[in-house]
């Protein structure tokens, strides 16, 4: 396992800040043996952990958006919570970087109603999916076809989107603090709390 | 009336599931539920969340995948139009972590469902029976590929999907990923409400 070499934490939280594109650490190159393996190792207990949540469950997955069944939501924001905290906390002692996603207004809404329409459909997702494939559902084999023709078809159109949809209200790596205008930690200590209270609420209500 | 009401009562205690059952039909809530508490399940991925970003420098992430596995199937059936592609250009066709990460996740899968006796081996889920009928798989084969284009290309075009937005972009407090997983939910309960819920 390659050792890691943490960052001074002023330089690591500037080069974010300014949203300068982070050089890939050659230790760390997502093609190298070692990291194939750990893809591997990470993957198996992902996909371990999404079955055993019962999210490769097809009336689970549908079951959220029929509003009846919040088991996945119940995954999704505990991971949330535990990983802001986490994540966070980490950056700040410079042992990570952050990859956060670049905030494209029209992309981000256009793409997201297109997946949750896919989503509705299939009934599985990306990640879900594989894990419906590993425990025996032999129909997410025509969603994982489908993920690749989709994804070809993007590419067949990534040019000209790239001109168009995507550069419409670019924001670049924006973050909820920098949108209020608040100090990232200050934020979390708000934030973190309100996520809670919803998990609270939707155990409160929800039969599952 | 207190002779019917007695019977019925005294029934329904000498059969209590004979009173109560009925077909689990359209409702999820019917079907198994999960092995292990979501909140446990939860707590667990955000760990390893921190864990990928620690050793891997990646956020956890599951469909650019597909689109490397589609670039590659694309290189062997006309190489120099995949090549020109943008979108191949930005993100080679190859083998990498996050390839990787799906293929241990269909074996992760599998390893959880034969360790909890819930392995399934069949083409149509129970749920989607009780709706469209036993005789439905070219139905189902045929909406799940849409499904799954819809699917791809709407996560490219936002950049991310349950994983990656839904939960790595969402802890990371990205307004992009979180406009996203709002929209993804949208989209999908539309769409099952009409599948599972117009009469």
């Amino acid at each position: 396992m390659t050792a890691l070499t943490p960052l001074p934490e002023k330089v690591a939280t500037k080069s974010i800040d300014k949203g300068i594109p982070e050089m890939e650490s050659s230790k760390k190159k997502s093609t190298s043996p070692t990291q194939l393996l750990l893809g591997v190792l990470f993957g198996v207990i992902f996909g371990f952990l999404l079955q055993k949540a019962g999210v490769a469950k097809y009336h689970i997955l549908v079951g959220v958006l029929l509003l009846e069944d919040f088991t996945v939501v119940k995954v999704m924001l505990t991971a949330i919570i535990v990983g802001s905290m986490g994540v966070y906390g980490l950056h700040g002692l410079g042992l990570v970087k952050l990859h956060i996603k670049p905030t494209r207004y029209a992309a981000n809404i256009i793409g997201g109603l297109l997946f949750g329409v896919g989503f509705g459909l299939l009934g599985y997702c990306p990640g879900t999916g594989a894990a419906a494939l590993g425990q025996g559902n032999w129909d997410a084999i025509a969603g994982v076809v489908g993920l690749m023709a989709g994804s070809y078809l993007f590419a067949e159109m990534s040019g000209w989107l790239g001109r168009t949809v995507m550069k419409w209200g670019d924001r670049g790596k924006l973050t909820l603090p920098e949108l209020v205008h608040m100090k990232r930690t200050t934020f979390l200590l708000i934030w973190v709390p309100l996520l809670i209270a919803a998990l609270f609420a939707i155990d409160q209500f929800a039969t599952r | 009336m207190t002779r019917i009401a007695f019977t019925v009562i005294t029934l329904a205690l000498a059969f209590p599931e004979s009173a109560v059952a009925a077909p689990p039909g359209t409702n999820p809530l019917a079907y198994s539920g999960p092995a292990w508490s979501p909140y446990l399940v939860g707590a667990f991925i955000g760990l390893l969340s921190m864990a990928t970003l620690y050793f891997s420098d990646k956020p956890l992430g599951a469909s650019t995948a597909y689109a490397r596995l589609a670039g590659m199937f694309g290189n062997l059936f006309n190489r120099r139009r995949t090549e020109s592609l943008k979108y191949f250009q930005e993100n080679k066709p190859v083998v990498d972590w996050e390839v990787m990460v799906v293929f241990g996740a269909v074996l992760g899968a599998f390893l959880a469902a034969w360790h909890g006796s819930e392995l399934t081996a069949e083409w149509l889920p129970a749920m989607w029976v009780a709706r469209f009928g036993e005789d439905s798989l070219a139905l189902r084969i045929g909406v799940a590929l849409l499904g799954g284009v819809f699917m791809a290309f709407g996560a490219r075009l936002a950049g991310g999907c349950t994983s990656g937005h839904g939960i790595s972009g969402t802890m990371q407090l990205a307004v992009g990923s979180w406009i996203s997983v709002i929209c993804f939910f949208i989209g999908g309960i539309a769409v099952a409400m009409l599948m599972f819920r117009l009469s």
